[in-house]
């Protein structure tokens, strides 16, 4: 009843081609976004519940924030291009220590030409904006293998990324400006003179990235480039015969979703860490941003918030479950039923709806759009 | 001759390292050449029936029962176990999702790993557990011509021949016999096999008890060389490149892939780690495989890629 | 203005919620216990967490807490993985009526994590035996206590152990010790100071990396027989050690000459590799596997109860004990801030100052049921660290036998590295040292 676009007339293309062409739609997307940049701050401001202690804005909302950002990214690279990658880790990497590097200043002495690159240290912005374009660059030349090597064997090759990022900001000392362990800290949060610090600004901060980056995903996505990226993921002999160049829509499918990619991954380690070393961005890392794009929904920006939220609250409720009840289980024993719970969800999802939530999403709408009648 | 003497025990032991890793990739090719399942599994699988046999083997022993009694008992016990997470896999987890493209069952087979790493550390412990099956001291060969002789360890080449039988043996399996020839059917299209009468379920769960035994008796030798423990699912990642370079459809290719692989990396790591760093064989690994990849896009012995439109 | 009034009457319930908790406030000190129990580094991580738990338990069966105040504490998974030991930080900081009284992360890399916080926090960050080396310096570090030895302690501790074997340190000259270690921020932590020690005493030092986590290494033991270390050291982390040693055994490397960090001297350690782990050494984080008359408490109070979480066997085990002298030093200093601060449930901060002054005599230590374990150690503002000595225990095939004096680190050599590395910091993070002579 509620759920219904009649009467809702288009009458200029644009309004046609709109973003979000129901009007109830929007609605509910301005409600959210409000109630996501007012209302949980205000919530947070006075102890409300859920958000009475910083928990659920510093342990919760920020890092699902950041990986939802991050899903995007990879989302844009498997759902929408049809790339597999399982190097998604060492973008967020790349992001993350390019980022610092640029916050601290670059000296990069260049001896066989006599000379020395040396950029001053850069404010935080710009710093985790060119942490993201850094990781687009590499993104591009790992990306290359791509026009040559297909599905699950490029899946596998990804990892080559992997380990050889792992392998270098470890090794590499110029990277964490020679500390002596190898790990290294956050600059200061500051923004055009204004510091951000408390868990509602961090959290605020993570909430502008992540809308901005969401609204030009979906913008790319329904354009001439998203239509591209989905040409060649249905059948890519199909779109070049068509005319698509496979080499420009896969590499810029590789960059743009590493320069998200590596964004989220500056701000993971930013705002969220705030010290880190590479094992924040190992492999587990990259295979839990694609369950997050599998299990949301491949092919859908919402998807990638769903997935996100899933695959990270999942294990954090199963875990307090038993401590809320009272059960008397030993820690051992909930962290084997965790993975246990946890794989057989996966398994019963894919099962289930092996389209994920957005189509579930989707189903979900078609039905209230009839509702109440059956058909 | 010194430099030579290393150079071979380098080499040496690096194709005997490489051979370990394709008993693990050995069981990734089964399943994936009859149902098109990359099964992310595997590792877990390894380390499901380390457990299984270490821990039955122990409980016997503890109770008096003979030595080479309760090995055999313990793998048969192990056995019993492959078979039943087999079975369980097939039914609630594959099965259902028939027909599905190869990124969800990918996905489902890591659904799977998380229930077996679960499953198999509440049941049987997560401590670390011993197991001795193989000696694990080494030859010194050619002591005469190079000094200090060239090291060869002997769980390696009890590897190798395991892997080697194996290997031999599951050819058989596929070329002579009725369930290898119906795994084969069903590997090239599916509602062809089923409309001549092979049922599905039966074949994949042959191929997945397959698997588990595969998973077995790599447990076997890599049990023995870290102690059966959690660790031993990380070996999935050192399977894959092997994998990759065989090709994913390729019986022997496991076997070739494991050989350069092995000795690619370890050669690497002695003679190009000092200058750069040392720790690089992980990538290094996977680069070669790329490397290879961008040559021959299905692995040097996989099944041609031919595409339609 | 609807707004305002909804988020007005929201606030007005909000209140109410919080103010429930403190009515029923309780005489309880909470402490938070970030463990692996699962995953790669389970094998160690759970013998240390058993140990925790059982002395905290000891504690209030046998004495009804401190002085009355009962303990609380809840475990947290973390897997050893930086972010999920972020989320357990922020998830257990806040509980109990005064909140978190100290945190342990039992990992380098969520220590890194979580000294950004802490300090916003106030919330004392305990590294016994591991950690930052330099957070030794109190006055840059005020939240972070490495107890009973950093890492450069247990590097200078292993070379002048090296030294005694060769009979005397002039010999070190022109020898080669090679370093094997895990490859992160835990195994690259000794590196600086075994440099600086290289260079004092005239060995040659190699670094050999293994990667995380280490379950291939082969070619590492390739290199090392064909280099001939005189010495090996180990800083190693579950499954790497006893991969090394089995390792080493198949290159023939004497497992005398293999020489591993407290964290690579337990159990699960060398039984795997079974008859090639004979003779293989390890540094003591000062206690071994023994058992001291507080273990016989533990039995006695907590196990005889039924409220014990391990098997009786492993009572007194390297980790678990290393687990229980972690919680007594925990408790310790909670009495110790309870002398000042009046004995009810105290903060972070209260606590933090507790560590500070904390100050365990001969004395005490016996009268607690440590004698033996644990010589006596005193904290300062300007030595987080307390003591740095060190034992070394070597593995005869069924248990570990110390097999030497007591060292104690040379702190001429790491000091100014110490003040180096944390002034860098300092000023990176524009932290001003506290001026150590005026606190009290």
């Amino acid at each position: 009843m509620l759920y219904r676009e009649a009467g809702q007339f288009k009458t200029t293309y644009s309004a046609d081609m709109a973003i979000f062409p129901i009007r109830q739609d929007r609605v509910a997307l301005i409600l959210l976004l409000l109630f996501a940049f007012i209302g949980v701050p205000v919530m947070a401001t006075f102890h409300i519940w859920p958000l009475g202690s910083d928990y659920m804005l510093r342990a919760i909302l920020i890092p699902f924030l950041i990986l939802a950002l991050a899903a995007i990214g990879v989302n844009i690279l498997v759902g929408y291009c049809g790339q597999i990658s399982l190097g998604s880790g060492a973008f967020m990497a790349i992001g993350a220590y390019s980022a610092y590097k640029f916050s601290t200043g670059v000296h990069l002495p260049l001896a066989w030409l006599g000379t020395a690159l040396a950029i001053p240290p850069l404010p935080v912005l710009p710093s985790i904006l060119l942490g993201g374009l850094m990781a687009a660059v590499v993104g591009i030349l790992f990306g290359i293998p791509s026009l040559r090597i297909k599905g699950l064997y490029l899946a596998v090759a990804t990892l080559a990324a992997q380990f050889f990022f792992d392998w270098v900001f470890i090794r590499v000392k110029w990277f964490t400006n020679y500390a002596p362990s190898g790990s290294v800290s956050a600059p200061e949060l500051n923004f055009f003179g204004l510091t951000v610090n408390t868990s509602i600004e961090r959290y605020l901060l993570c909430l502008i990235f992540v809308t901005l980056f969401a609204f030009v995903a979906k913008n790319l996505v329904r354009g001439n480039l998203g239509r591209q990226w989905m040409a060649i993921r249905d059948m890519d002999i199909a779109a070049e015969l068509m005319g698509i160049r496979p080499f420009y829509a896969k590499l810029t499918a590789f960059a743009v979703s590493s320069f998200m990619v590596g964004v989220a991954g500056a701000l993971w380690a930013f705002v969220y860490l705030g010290a880190w070393e590479p094992l924040a961005f190992d492999i587990n890392r990259s295979f839990q941003l694609l369950f997050m794009v599998i299990i949301g929904g491949l092919g859908s920006i919402l998807g990638s918030f769903l997935g996100a939220a899933f695959i990270l609250i999942l294990p954090i409720m199963l875990d307090q479950v038993p401590h809320a009840i009272g059960v008397p289980i030993s820690v051992e024993t909930v962290s084997h039923l965790v993975f246990i719970v946890t794989g057989a969800l996966i398994c019963y999802l894919l099962i289930v709806e092996p389209h994920g939530f957005a189509k579930l999403w989707s189903i979900g709408k078609e039905k209230l759009r009839l509702w109440p009648y059956p058909y | 001759m010194v430099v030579f003497g290393q150079f071979l025990e380098v080499l040496i032991g690096g194709l005997l390292a490489g051979v370990l890793y394709s008993l693990v990739a050995l069981g990734f090719v089964l399943i994936f050449k009859a149902s098109g399942v990359f099964n992310f599994a595997q590792g877990a699988m390894v380390l499901l029936a380390g457990l299984a046999l270490v821990r039955s083997l122990d409980f016997m022993v503890a109770r008096g029962v003979p030595v080479w009694a309760a090995i055999v008992l313990g793998l048969v016990f192990a056995g019993l176990i492959m078979a039943i997470s087999a079975w369980l896999i097939e039914r609630f987890v594959v099965g259902p999702l028939v027909n599905q493209d190869g990124l969800t069952l990918f996905m489902s087979t890591i659904g799977a790993t998380f229930i077996i790493e679960g499953a198999a550390q509440l049941i049987f412990g997560s401590d670390v557990y011993p197991l001795r099956l193989f000696p694990t001291d080494a030859w010194f060969l050619f002591e005469s011509a190079f000094p200090g002789g060239i090291l060869v360890n002997k769980l390696d080449v009890w590897g190798g021949l395991i892997a080697g039988i194996l290997v031999t043996g599951l050819a058989i399996f596929f070329q002579k016999t009725k369930t290898g020839r119906a795994l084969r059917a069903v590997a090239d299209d599916h509602a062809a096999a089923q409309s001549v009468g092979i049922p599905i379920s039966w074949i994949w769960f042959v191929v997945w008890l397959v698997a588990g035994l595969v998973a077995l008796v790599a447990a076997t030798v890599w049990g023995t060389k870290l102690g059966v423990q959690f660790s031993i699912t990380f070996l999935a990642l050192k399977a894959l490149p092997v994998l990759i370079i065989g090709g994913f459809t390729s019986v022997p290719g496991a076997i070739v892939g494991g050989l350069l692989i092995g000795a690619g990396e370890k050669l690497a790591e002695v003679y190009l780690g000092p200058f750069i760093g040392g720790g690089i064989e992980y990538w290094f690994a996977y680069v070669l495989a790329l490397a290879v990849l961008l040559a021959r896009p299905q692995g040097l012995f996989g099944e041609r890629i031919i595409e339609r439109i | 203005m609807i707004r305002k009034t909804l988020a007005l009457a929201a606030a007005a319930i909000g209140m109410t919620a919080i103010a429930e908790p403190v009515l029923a406030q309780q005489n309880e000190q909470f402490i938070p216990l970030l463990v692996y129990r699962s995953g790669a580094y389970a094998v160690n991580g759970v013998p240390y967490a058993n140990g925790v738990v059982d002395y905290y338990n000891l504690v209030n069966e046998r004495d009804g807490g401190v002085n009355g105040v009962k303990l609380t504490f809840e475990e947290c998974e973390t897997a050893y993985a930086t972010d999920k030991g972020v989320e357990c930080y922020e998830r257990l900081k806040g509980k109990g009526p005064t909140g978190a009284a100290y945190v342990n992360p039992l990992s380098t890399g969520i220590t890194f994590a979580l000294t950004e916080k802490t300090l916003a926090d106030k919330i004392p960050i305990i590294t016994m035996g591991y950690g930052r080396a330099d957070s030794k310096n109190g006055s840059v570090f005020t939240w972070n206590f490495p107890l009973l030895g950093t890492y450069w302690s247990a590097a200078d501790i292993a070379i002048q152990h090296v030294a005694r074997e060769m009979g005397g340190a002039d010999k070190l000259k022109g020898k080669k010790i090679s370093l094997v270690y895990h490859d992160s921020p835990y195994g690259k932590e000794p590196i600086p100071a075994l440099q600086v020690l290289a260079q004092k005493h005239g060995f040659e030092f190699t670094p050999v990396p293994v990667t995380h986590p280490g379950v291939e290494q082969k070619s590492q033991w390739l290199a090392i027989r064909q280099n001939r270390p005189d010495y090996v050291l180990l800083w190693g982390w579950g499954v790497m050690n006893g991969t090394a040693i089995r390792e080493a055994a198949a290159v023939a490397y004497p497992r005398d000459k293999m020489l591993g960090v407290w964290w690579s001297g337990a159990e699960p350690d060398v039984t795997p590799a079974g008859a090639e782990s004979v003779g293989y050494k390890a540094l003591m984080l000062q206690h071994g596997a023994q058992r001291t008359p507080v273990h016989a408490d533990i039995e006695k109070h907590v196990y005889a109860k039924g409220k014990g979480i391990t098997e009786k066997d492993k009572i007194g085990e390297v980790l678990y004990n290393r687990g229980v002298v972690n919680a007594m030093l925990g408790v310790e200093a909670i009495r110790t801030a309870q002398s000042k601060f009046g004995k009810k449930p105290l903060t972070g901060e209260q606590v933090r100052w507790g560590y500070e002054n904390l100050n365990l005599s001969a004395e005490r230590l016996k009268e607690l049921g440590f004698e033996g374990m644990l010589r006596p150690i005193k904290i300062t503002c300007a030595d987080h660290e307390g003591a740095r000595d060190g034992r070394v225990q070597q593995w005869d095939g069924k248990a570990w036998k110390i097999i030497s004096d007591w060292y104690t680190a040379n702190q001429e050599t790491t000091e100014p590295l110490v003040k180096d590395v944390s002034a860098k910091y300092a000023a990176e993070k524009k932290i001003t040292p506290r001026d150590c002579a005026k606190e009290s």
